[in-house]
């Protein structure tokens, strides 16, 4: 048998807190923005698992090793992995109270996001032309579907720093633009991330 | 006051009455008419029972509890601020525990032995039937018989039966309940399933996973009999005059519901791999 | 919504698929559903208008970013939703107790009608019935639970609010314009492709879902923040109440589960609208995949809809119990091993499809596992109450009948887990019995109890015990009575959604069921006479100690219903039952001697516009009206691009505003005397230790 017993409670205890501390909201949004990432962790997780499962399903269309061209897919990484580096340039500005730093560094981010969504594309363009669309086959629908889904990933960082560009013009280096410019910065490095994974399991598996 | 407990009393017994009436022969899952029924009827009732061990005495504390320590009987002790006991908390734990790993040993054994892919142990030559779900009706091809039928399908008693099931339309479940086990039949895929009748009889079969309109007549009549009457069954639809022409299969698998049974002589011998194929045709698997 | 004129025109550049022969003007049924709706929905907007309460219910309601409020905006969607799921029960119930034929064509509803209510029921009960009361008892209890004043991101909260709505109202119109699924309620493919439902029906349920589940998604990530992040100083994670754990758990399963539905759901749009080849029969498709994934998905979700249910049938026992909870912390552990093993059982919904030996037993035999901890919880509830001095009320009264109820669904889950037993039970009416078991037995009850245990936290009055009593009871019965001849008919072999059956004997059942069936509807009406009535007397009812039950956690020490700011001054907490403490140190009720001013967030219309917008978007999609469709869009975008641009998203509550309020309730209290309900004048005797 055991009894829950309560010790004294401390000296002019009352129940409640006498001085608030400020609550930390900045705080709040980036940790929010992590448990997001999580999220997307686990859709990305979904498609890969989709991909593996019908990576091979050609159904007589063209494969994928007969497509792949490791060049070009390299120079989009590196535009990627790129824009990730300027990103961080960016915050170490943002960090040094620069704005005009910021918005020079997260004017190339754009510029190489695009860049690699250009190729990107070129690239489902190409291949359409060359009898792989999406609606193909299993393999192929599995494969724009990851990489179209990271696409759309990338559009969306593009269109949200489009509208950070207007809050930075607007409130400059404001508290809520930094939170801003943090979680972005988080989404585009997990984009980043997201394409190690996809170069790694789709292209360099795929030409093997 | 009798008269008003009666009362009470019609709604139990008249579902008591129901349950008589109904007769053991209605609980087609307790009136297994072969082996692998017959073990899973047994696997109902052990798993059920050994689960009563401990659902009987929550359902009783459930009851006596509240009861024991409602608030206006305060000749119960009241420990207000007890919360924790070493022992209950053991009990509590390992009782279901132990149930659960009875019934996981249970698990176990029983997806092996009752796996649908096992062969039956027979005397007997296991017999092929070929199962394709069409919309809304089942196809049965003898490979070794040269027939094939639509709605009905017979079988010899205490012969084993490999099905070979595929789908040529939505997925649908070959459900025999009489027999036992039940499984997916799905386009461009080979399910397989092993029954065996011990007893002469018609049985009903029937899809069980949701189809399409016409999913409720997706019914079929399983007939199990000595090999004489099966072989004049077999030898009727033999002298059926439907051949199973690609026309005659173009008009099957038009939508249909409520389809009395069918008799074809002479299918394609190729007709089920067919089936598969025309789904996954071409597909280079690596 | 009959599909027997399956429609597949030439799609125009402007209306797209819709056309005026969408609408089903031949069936009596739908056309009268129209009617009443369209005399009660003219009514309501006429009557607001004519009162004047456009501008108050804009105002106070529709951009409210207030938990309380839009929990009870939840609550609210979530009966009327009921009432329509319900109405589909009853008509599958009544089609299926006159349906004995030997061909279709029984009864009075063709399959082409029939299919599309058992699938809308399901759907509707599980997305727009128990998940929004989930959600909506969460968003009034969590935040005042932990001693927060309102939810992590307030603005996401009514966003998903009204996200939520969006795809409700879609699921609606399905009823009035075109047609609804006709495949279940998680839509299997080929079944759920293009080629087979070729109409909008399937279009209806995936947008609906999918605007929903975003919401619900957002949902998910606010409240999983706001609990790790929000609660009072001194609640640590083992001293928060349990239905704050469990809601926890319940949220943490909605962030990592439904992306999978996401992703799940829109491949299969992906096939439905430009071909490709996720889940179709050929071309390399895998229709296992989607089963697969639908239920990675699915199992979670069981969870996410019973664990918060356990949370309140542990906060009412302890309550009614006089009593601490008994084993708070292996309550605790259990909720979390559920939540964890709750991805390691997805397997058990198709042990038929026809996986291996091995990895059947895998499945089975994890999904047992999951019955230890959710056993113990039994135990737990059930020694709380010994020893204790229980109150027969009416939440306690739910808690009750879901022991006894819950138990021996749970037993029939554990016989349906046992793979070669599912083998013969699978998609039989013995599941459909379990999972209602289940669901109303566990997660209905739970709520149900609850909005009882709940309502005047959130109103400022209680609801009327006699009436929850016999609701409580007419519902156990007519549950009962429902669904018994269910587990009887799947012993006789009778299948789930069948149209018509041809064995007579079988008719005797469902006539059986479609009694218990009518009880429901009984206890259901009693409900709605309940909350009438209440409403009614809300005078006599009326709560003005904030704390009707003597009840132990924190959001008991607030008014009821509280101020907009919840809590004048946060709550500092030393023990998981904070008001219980309050109430033996004799500190509950007393007044602060000086207040400060108080942080919060701003209404805004970012929310019910961004939800107005995705609905065209859904629509539009639906009927194949691109440039609408485009246009829903931008509008989504756009409203949150203009919000962004806002200044002033929140402000301060002056003190002298605060101590007004705050002046009110100490002299409501002083008149109630509440110093007859603090343990220190009462029954401090009685503690012993």
């Amino acid at each position: 048998m055991a009894n829950m017993v309560l010790k004294a409670p401390r000296p002019g205890y009352t129940g409640y807190v006498e001085q608030e501390h400020h609550h930390d909201y900045g705080g709040d949004t980036v940790f929010g923005f992590w448990i997001y990432i999580l999220s997307d962790c686990v859709l990305f997780a979904t498609l890969f698992a989709v991909f593996a499962v019908l990576q091979s399903n050609f159904a007589g269309t063209i494969q994928a090793k007969d497509l792949f061209e490791l060049d070009y897919v390299l120079a989009e990484t590196a535009l990627l992995l790129a824009s990730s580096f300027t990103f961080g340039l960016a915050v170490l500005s943002a960090n040094k109270k620069s704005m005009a730093g910021l918005v020079v560094w997260l004017g190339i981010t754009f510029a190489l996001g695009a860049g690699f969504l250009y190729m990107e594309i070129n690239e489902f363009i190409h291949f359409t032309h060359e009898g792989a669309a999406a609606w193909s086959s299993g393999a192929w629908s599995a494969f724009y579907g990851l990489i179209g889904t990271h696409g759309l990933h990338v559009f969306a960082g593009m269109l949200w720093m489009l509208v950070l560009f207007g809050l930075l013009f607007k409130e400059g280096l404001s508290d809520n633009n930094i939170v801003r410019l943090m979680c972005l910065s988080l989404f585009w490095h997990f984009l980043d991330i997201i394409w190690i994974c996809v170069f790694s399991f789709v292209y360099l598996m795929g030409v093997l | 006051m009798l008269f008003r407990y009666k009362n009470w009393l019609r709604l139990p017994l008249l579902l008591v009455s129901l349950l008589l009436l109904s007769g053991c022969e209605e609980f087609a899952l307790f009136d297994p008419k072969g082996p692998v029924a017959e073990e899973q009827q047994w696997l109902i009732i052990v798993s059920f029972a050994i689960m009563l061990i401990v659902v009987i005495p929550v359902l009783i504390m459930s009851l006596w509890f509240p009861y024991k320590y409602r608030s206006d009987n305060t000749s119960e002790e009241y420990l207000p601020n007890w919360e924790h006991s070493n022992k209950i908390e053991f009990i509590v734990w390992t009782v279901p525990i132990l149930i659960i790993v009875a019934l996981g040993i249970l698990t176990y054994i029983t997806s092996h032995s009752l796996d649908p892919r096992k062969p039956i142990e027979s005397d007997k030559p296991t017999m092929v039937i070929q199962v394709v779900a069409m919309d809304w009706k089942w196809l049965f091809i003898y490979p070794e018989h040269g027939i094939a039928t639509v709605n009905e399908m017979a079988m010899v008693v205490d012969q084993p039966v490999e099905f070979l099931i595929t789908s040529d339309a939505t997925m649908n479940s070959f459900f025999i309940p009489n027999l036992g086990s039940m499984i997916y039949a799905m386009s461009g895929m080979e399910n397989r399933l092993h029954l065996m009748a011990s007893e002469p009889g018609t049985y009903k079969g029937m899809s069980t996973n949701y189809s399409g309109f016409g999913f409720s007549g997706m019914k079929f009549n399983a007939i199990a009999s000595s090999q004489a009457e099966f072989n004049s069954w077999v030898k009727e639809a033999r002298n059926s005059k439907n051949l199973l022409t690609k026309e005659a299969f173009k008009s099957l698998q038009v939508k249909s519901r409520d389809v009395k049974p069918m008799y074809f002589n002479n299918p394609n011998p190729l007709l089920f791999s067919d089936i598969i194929e025309h789904y996954t045709g071409g597909l280079n698997v690596e | 919504m009959s599909s027997n004129r399956t429609i597949v025109t030439e799609p125009d550049p402007i209306f797209g698929r819709l056309t005026l022969d969408s609408i089903p003007y031949e069936d009596p049924i739908i056309m009268t559903t129209f009617t009443v709706v369209a005399i009660g929905g003219l009514g309501l907007i006429g009557s607001i208008l004519y009162f004047g309460k456009l501008k108050y219910l804009w105002d106070e309601w529709l951009t409210s970013v207030d938990h309380k409020k839009i929990g009870i905006m939840y609550v609210i969607v979530a009966m009327i939703m009921l009432f329509r799921g319900f109405s589909d029960a009853l008509l599958m119930r009544s089609q299926q107790a006159v349906a004995v034929a030997s061909e279709s064509g029984a009864g009075y509803l063709p399959p082409e009608h029939y299919d599309q209510i058992f699938t809308a029921h399901g759907v509707i009960m599980i997305f727009f019935v128990a998940m929004p009361l989930i959600v909506g008892l969460m968003n009034i209890v969590v935040p005042l639970q932990i001693g927060a004043r309102d939810v992590a991101f307030p603005f996401l909260n009514s966003l998903s609010f009204w996200l939520f709505v969006s795809g409700a109202l879609l699921m609606n119109i399905s009823l009035f314009v075109g047609e609804f699924a006709a495949t279940g309620w998680l839509a299997y493919p080929p079944l759920s492709g293009i080629e087979y439902s070729p109409w909008v029906g399937v279009d209806y349920w995936l947008w609906a879902l999918q605007i929903s589940g975003i919401g619900t998604l957002l949902t998910g990530i606010n409240f999983v923040v706001t609990i790790l992040r929000m609660r009072a100083p001194g609640m640590t994670l083992m001293k928060m109440p349990v239905f704050t754990w469990t809601s926890f758990c319940a949220n943490v399963l909605i962030v990592v589960a439904f992306p999978i539905l996401t992703v799940s759901i829109t491949l299969l749009t992906l096939d439905r609208y430009i071909g490709t080849h996720f889940f179709t029969g050929d071309m390399g498709g895998n229709q296992m995949m989607y089963v697969n994934l639908i239920w990675a998905w699915g199992h979670p979700e069981v969870y996410i809809l019973i664990l918060p249910a356990f949370g309140v049938f542990s906060e009412v026992t302890a309550t009614f119990s006089r009593k601490r909870l008994f084993g708070y912390d292996s309550l605790v552990w259990a909720t979390v091993c559920i939540m964890l093993m709750s991805f390691l059982v997805w397997l058990h919904h198709f042990f038929t499809m026809g996986a291996g030996a091995n990895v059947n037993a895998f499945f089975g035999i994890a999904t047992m596992i999951i019955s230890i901890p959710t056993g113990v919880k039994i135990f737990n509830w059930l020694f709380t109450m010994y020893k204790g001095r229980v109150e027969y009320s009416a939440s306690m009264w739910w808690t009750i009948s879901f022991l006894l109820t819950f138990t021996i669904g749970g037993m029939t889950g554990v016989m349906l887990a046992i793979p070669a037993a599912d083998f013969v039970l699978h998609n039989s009416l013995f599941l459909v019995a379990h999972f209602h078991n289940v669901i109303i037995g566990g997660s209905l009850f739970g709520y149900f109890a609850g909005i009882t245990y709940w309502w005047p936290k959130a109103t400022g009055f209680t609801l009327n015990e006699n009436l929850g009593k016999w609701a409580c009871g007419l519902w156990t019965v007519g549950f009962f009575m429902a669904f018994m001849p269910l587990y009887v008919l799947g012993f006789m072999g009778m299948t789930r959604r069948l149209n018509y059956y041809d064995n007579p004997v079988w008719n005797n059942w469902l006539l059986v069921a479609g009694a218990g069936a009518i009880i429901v509807l009984c206890a259901i009406g009693v409900q709605f006479y309940q909350m009438f009535a209440s409403i009614r007397d809300q005078k006599s009812n009326r709560d003005w100690t904030g704390d009707p039950w003597n009840a132990r956690t924190l959001e008991w020490s607030t008014s009821s219903p509280p101020p907009f700011y919840n809590f004048a001054l946060l709550p500092e907490v030393r023990d998981r039952d904070h008001w219980t403490d309050m109430k033996e140190l004799g500190l509950a009720y007393k007044k602060p001697t000086k207040y400060q001013r108080v942080h919060m967030p701003k209404n805004t219309w970012a929310g019910v516009v961004i939800g107005g917008a995705s609905l065209v978007l859904g629509f539009a999609m639906v009927w194949w009206i691109w440039w609408l469709a485009i246009l829903g869009s931008a509008a989504m975008l756009g409203a949150w691009v203009i919000y962004a641009f806002e200044d002033n998203k929140d402000y301060y509550v002056e003190v002298d505003e605060i101590e007004a309020i705050e002046g009110k309730r100490y002299a409501d209290l002083d008149r109630v005397n509440t110093k007859a309900i603090n343990y220190q004048e009462s029954d401090a005797t009685t503690i012993s230790v």
